[in-house]
């Protein structure tokens, strides 16, 4: 075994080989790049070493920095993680170049698998099942017919130079082809000048199954058994789990021979993952599942099989690179539960998962258990920077069975709370809560069906939010106050509590948020027996108190619950069961600042003469910037807007010599500034 | 220390009765001054809110820190004293905190008679500045006022402490570094002008707040100029041009923040001049005050009963416990203060005024705040004690009461009659402040003495004449005098007046005095100098 191995990789991936390697006595060298100076896994590891700028084209993919640290620290192998330089045959090369030990499958294995369509002809001569198509050179009408009828209908009609969905025609029955064929002809014809087509079979129900292998030096292969990746959004994984939801025995090992056959026909080692499509319309099939590609590295959602079978699969992977055997043969491998994994993104799926940057304010998670997993590459206070992909962390739960395993996953979802960057949780709550998913009807189309349910419009901030919101603020000045005396020189002040406290009577208190562009106002009475709140809904009682790490536990008008609250400045993240809100504090008597200058009159402060003008009537323009410039005195004054405005009219012109007081400019406050 | 014990039974009769009788009287306290908050009424205030402006109680609580307290002063000043209702006298105020610092906050209110100054109006302003002055509180005036009410110009101009004291004081607590900050958010005119101009810093709201020596009006009638007011003076004249306002705010809760960021940089600390033990609440609910206290006020009862509910813990170590019985004298905390307690439990005997006087050089040799309880019909009269010296006792404990220079409170829980209320700091004694309980009442002795004093005179006179007076014609003559001393005793008619600072439910009295007793610790606590006593 190796005495010293190198991770080049960041992340959570890097934390996640750093924490199988300490457990095997191996020491850890990490690399990071500018940006990920004070990155978890470089906290981790037992040293780290920079490797450059944030992009990763000049870090974590300078496979020449890579292989110089892992010399210069006594590294006998890279464990590449996923991503990256994981599948590229030429860094494998090049490691074995300097006698490193690439953790990973052999040159020739990662370079079959790159090339999808030869990967494809390799996997249908061993064997394989693939799609079945004609892709051939004979573009007869009649023959393309018959081809579609050997293949079985529907099938789908796709032009050979294809794209975007132009020339291509899904046809159901024999009696529709002819019509299809000439269609699919004209529009590719149009579209790309060629008019060859190609026929497939169109899987009206596809699943995304596929079988975790693992080969070693030795010429051993077995399979740890599927996982179901079928919801996915643009090809981007978001739930996957293992065993795959009402998976006959037999398919299982079916598919798991095609896998281990695949893994033999390249001569593969190490781990990886033969990723099928399944046609499901007619239930998981011992003939209905074909070849997509390989992916010659271990995968993102490795945990869940790790959960169902036991095994440590990056303890695999450095086992089998060090030369050893195979830990287990496949009749020691077996399926017991069912676990599910979805991936935390920085991500705003209100506005097309775009991804999200930003300080992660509050990144709270449940504790880990036999049931729970979290692997993460950050934690609070940490940054999701724009230069790597934004993944917060893979939650991953395990019990004996689907509901279970699902149910403890939603749990783990409504305790987890992320503040500071928008994140996919609460999407990824109502994926996991959707009945059709709960019953198992998946396929890789669900989250575009559901689209509506799972990421549903915005909705004003409920009553239930706004209390919280409220709560955590009386709260707040609560706290300042009482912090305030303890460092004034009158600690146990009368004075310093926000309990609105009148001589013969009481008070009340309006408390407002903005939630988009849309004002809350809450008058909050502050009476001898606490706060009662007007909301929107209609009244509420409402108390709480801060528990220690800033969560708060409030009694919103008799229901107890607990809520996780981040204050920076004026902004407000409630986090409650899964669900993120963000409001924004509003005081209008410092809102009023903002504007306060803008209208105005921009006069001479002396006697001088104008030598230049930078705006023309009518422009907009911000606090602070140039509107003119006066020499005078031998100086040159840069005479800028008050406040946020227009100019509404310039009174001098280059040039002109102007007396002290003179009027130059008139900005007038605007309402779109 | 000592824990007070109370004996009261909590589920007898004489409690639930007593408990109903003070919550009768502390509800239509409360009634009244819901009433009063209730400004120039529903008209006004809409006349007011329609300009943009927040009403006057508003501008109180966003002027201060969010949610913290506000001891609102003299709530019942001018009640039923004026043929016009002028509730609050037209003007709030009272200690609020502001940027984490106490201040006297001064509010006129533009709903009553536009804000115009009554006689009471004046002496409520005054009497606010004196607080502000003895307890080093920073001023804010959030000024919205017409100035002098003219019909009554002969009480309100010309005398020592009218109009232009005002800004005597400004001017003088200016120069003892006591921070002057007006908020003009409404007329300053003529003489109300002066309150902005003699700030240390003044804020000016735009289309809201105006400051002029002369208005438009008397401006065309003296120059035939016509001009409107804002051109005259408003924020834009005196923020841009003329310098008279310092910051310039867009509205009303704009012009508030800036007042915040002012005290905020007032660059002081309060260092509290006393010894400070973490607060406790009292061992006894203080809401059970309302049984403690008899209906009649004839019926004695335990001033440790109420002494328990108000200080820390219940704690109480006596002074002299045993001597001198009809005052109790002690040491206790409230709310964490240091504070030496002197209480009534009957009439003042010699020794009961000696064992005072020396309670009070006590608590001035170890700068100790005092708080008395007042509930005295008066000192001991008779042969015997006129013999023993009662006057000069008495006069030991008013020369030590009078020349205590620590901060004094009062808070009159019972009867406050004659040369008791002198020796207990009734409000000639220059208590820091001097509250009343609802069922308290206060006069130069009790109706029904009163009542039968005149009438011995009467009779003795007739008697000398050779007249007779019957038993119904004495009762006549009786009935009005005691309808007068029960109707001028009242504690709302004493607060209409000013004699006190205000009412207050017995069960906030422990509040209230932590609120005061932290504001006046705001000013060093002085040596006391005592003239010479009569030995």
């Amino acid at each position: 075994m190796f005495d010293t191995i190198l991770i080049a990789n960041r992340g959570e991936i890097a934390c996640r080989v750093i924490k199988t390697a300490r457990a095997m006595g191996i020491r850890t060298v990490a690399v990071y790049s500018e940006a990920d100076a004070n990155a978890r896994h470089v906290r981790l590891a037992d040293e780290a070493h920079l490797i450059g700028p944030a992009p990763a084209r000049e870090s974590y993919l300078r496979g020449d920095r890579l292989i110089a640290v892992a010399k210069r620290t006594g590294a006998k192998a890279i464990h590449p993680g996923y991503g990256f330089l994981s599948e590229n045959a030429g860094f494998a090369e090049a490691c074995a170049a300097n006698d490193i030990v690439f953790i990973g499958p052999p040159v020739e294995a990662i370079r079959s698998m790159g090339l999808k369509d030869a990967a494809k002809a390799i996997m249908e001569q061993a064997g394989v099942p693939v799609v079945p198509g004609y892709h051939g050179e004979n573009q007869d009408d009649d023959y393309l017919a018959e081809a579609a009828d050997r293949i079985g209908y529907p099938v789908l009609i796709k032009a050979v130079a294809g794209g975007g969905g132009k020339g291509m025609r899904r046809v159901d029955s024999a009696a529709d082809f002819a019509d299809a064929l000439a269609a699919a002809r004209r529009e590719a014809a149009g579209a790309f000048g060629d008019d060859r087509v190609l026929i497939e079979k169109f899987i009206t129900k596809p699943r995304h199954i596929e079988i975790q292998v693992f080969a070693d030096s030795q010429g051993n292969a077995v399979h740890l058994f599927e996982r179901d990746c079928s919801l996915q959004r643009r090809h981007q994984k978001v739930v996957e789990e293992a065993p795959a939801p009402d998976m006959p025995d037999a398919v299982r090992a079916a598919m798991g021979q095609a896998a281990v056959t695949a893994a033999k026909a390249i001569g593969y080692e190490g781990a990886g993952t033969v990723e099928f499509i399944a046609d499901v319309a007619d239930g998981l099939r011992a003939d209905g599942f074909y070849f997509m590609e390989m992916n010659t590295r271990l995968q993102v959602e490795h945990p869940v099989t790790e959960m169902i079978t036991g095994q440590d699969l990056v303890e695999w992977q450095l086992r089998v690179a060090a030369g050893e055997p195979l830990p287990r043969a496949q009749d020691e491998l077996a399926v017991r539960g069912h676990a599910v994994e979805v991936r935390l993104y920085a991500e705003d799926p209100g506005r097309g998962f775009l991804p999200a940057t930003g300080r992660l304010l509050r990144l709270a998670f449940p504790e880990e258990d036999d049931n729970v997993r979290i692997d993460t590459g950050v934690e609070e206070g940490d940054e999701v920077s724009v230069h790597y992909d934004p993944m917060i962390a893979k939650v991953i739960a395990w019990d004996e069975d689907r509901g279970a395993a699902l149910r403890r996953l939603s749990g783990a979802l409504a305790a987890t709370a992320v503040a500071g960057v928008t994140s996919n949780l609460s999407f990824l709550a109502r994926c996991l809560a959707h009945p059709a998913f709960r019953a198992g009807d998946v396929d890789t189309g669900f989250i575009d069906r559901h689209l509506d349910t799972l990421v549903p419009a915005p909705a004003p901030a409920s009553d239930r939010v706004l209390a919280l919101a409220v709560l955590d603020h009386l709260l707040r000045l609560d706290e300042r106050y009482r912090e305030m005396a303890v460092r004034s020189g009158d600690p146990y002040s009368p004075w310093a509590c926000a309990d609105g406290w009148r001589l013969n009577g009481e008070t009340d208190l309006l408390v407002r948020f903005e939630d988009g562009d849309k004002l809350h106002e809450v008058r909050v009475s502050l009476t001898r027996e606490g706060y009662r709140l007007a909301l929107p809904g209609g009244e509420m009682a409402v108390a709480g108190e801060r528990l220690p790490g800033g969560d708060i536990a409030a009694d919103l008008g008799g229901d107890r619950i607990r809520a996780s609250v981040v204050r920076t400045g004026d902004e407000v993240y409630l986090m409650h069961r899964g669900e993120t809100r963000k409001l924004r504090y509003y005081d209008p008597g410092v809102a009023a600042d903002e504007v306060a200058g803008g209208a105005g009159t921009i006069t001479a402060p002396m006697p001088g003469k104008v030598t230049k003008v930078v705006v023309k009537a009518g422009d907009a323009v911000r606090a602070g910037q140039p509107i003119l410039v006066l020499e005078a005195m031998k100086m040159e004054h840069t005479l800028t807007a008050p406040g946020d405005g227009l100019v509404e009219s310039l009174a001098c012109s280059e040039g002109e010599q102007v007396e002290e007081g003179a009027t130059l400019a008139v900005i007038k406050e605007s309402d779109e500034a | 220390m000592s824990v007070i014990h109370s004996t009261l039974d909590v589920r007898g009769d004489a409690f639930a009765q007593n408990a109903a009788h003070m919550q009768s009287l502390v509800d239509d306290l409360r009634a009244k001054v819901d009433e009063i908050k209730q400004g120039g009424g529903a008209k006004a205030r809409e006349r007011h809110l329609s300009r943009g402006k927040l009403l006057p109680r508003d501008r109180v609580k966003a002027l201060i820190d969010p949610g913290t307290p506000f001891l609102e002063l003299s709530q019942f000043a001018a009640y039923q004293v004026y043929e016009d209702t002028i509730p609050a006298a037209g003007i709030i105020t009272g200690i609020g905190r502001v940027s984490g610092r106490e201040c006297m906050i001064v509010c006129n209110d533009a709903t009553v008679k536009g804000g115009t100054y009554y006689p009471l109006t004046v002496k409520k302003h005054l009497r606010a500045q004196e607080v502000a002055r003895e307890n080093r509180l920073p001023c804010i005036y959030l000024v919205d006022s017409g100035g002098a009410n003219l019909p009554n110009q002969d009480e309100v101009f010309p005398d020592k402490e009218h109009f232009g004291r005002i800004f005597y004081n400004q001017a003088t607590m200016s120069a003892m570094g006591i921070p002057q900050i007006a908020v003009v958010m409404g007329s300053c005119t003529a003489g109300g002008a002066y309150v902005p101009a003699m700030a240390d810093e003044c804020i000016i709201v735009r289309e809201q707040g105006t400051i002029f020596l002369g208005g438009p009006p008397l401006v065309k009638a003296a120059t035939g100029e016509v001009v409107t007011a804002e051109e005259l003076g408003g924020a834009d004249v005196h923020a841009k041009v003329s310098g008279v306002a310092d910051h310039y705010a867009l509205n009303d809760e704009h012009a508030l923040t800036i007042a915040r960021r002012i005290v905020a940089g007032l660059n002081s600390r309060k260092d509290v001049p006393v010894v400070l033990r973490e607060p406790m609440a009292p061992a006894y609910d203080p809401a059970e005050l309302y049984g403690v206290i008899p209906r009649d006020t004839r019926t004695p009862y335990d001033v440790r009963e109420v002494i328990a509910r108000v200080v820390d813990g219940s704690e109480f170590d006596e002074f002299k416990k045993y001597y001198g019985t009809t005052l109790v004298t002690g040491f206790a905390h409230i709310h964490g203060y240091p504070v030496g307690i002197v209480a009534n439990n009957g009439v003042l005997f010699s020794e009961s005024a000696v064992k005072g006087a020396h309670f009070v050089e006590l608590c001035c040799q170890r700068r100790i705040p005092l708080v008395f309880l007042q509930n005295i019909t008066g000192f001991m009269v008779g042969r015997k004690y006129e013999a023993g010296g009662i006057a000069k006792d008495g006069a030991k404990m008013v020369m030590a009461v009078a020349n205590a220079a620590v901060p004094k409170f009062t808070v009159i829980i019972g009867g406050s009659f004659g040369a008791g209320n002198y020796g207990m700091c009734g409000r000639a004694y220059g208590p820091r402040f001097l509250w009343m309980w609802p069922n308290a009442r206060i006069s130069v002795m009790g109706g029904e003495q009163a009542a039968q004093v005149l009438a011995t005179v009467k009779r003795d006179a007739l008697e000398r004449a050779g007249k007779a007076w019957s038993k119904e014609e004495e009762e006549a003559f009786m009935a009005p005098i005691r309808d007068q001393y029960e109707r001028q005793g009242h504690p709302y008619y004493a607060s209409a007046r000013l004699w006190d600072d205000g009412i207050i439910d017995p069960a906030d009295t422990r509040r209230v005095l932590g609120l005061a007793l932290s504001a006046s610790l705001n000013a060093p606590v002085p040596e006391s100098r005592f003239g010479v006593f009569r030995m």
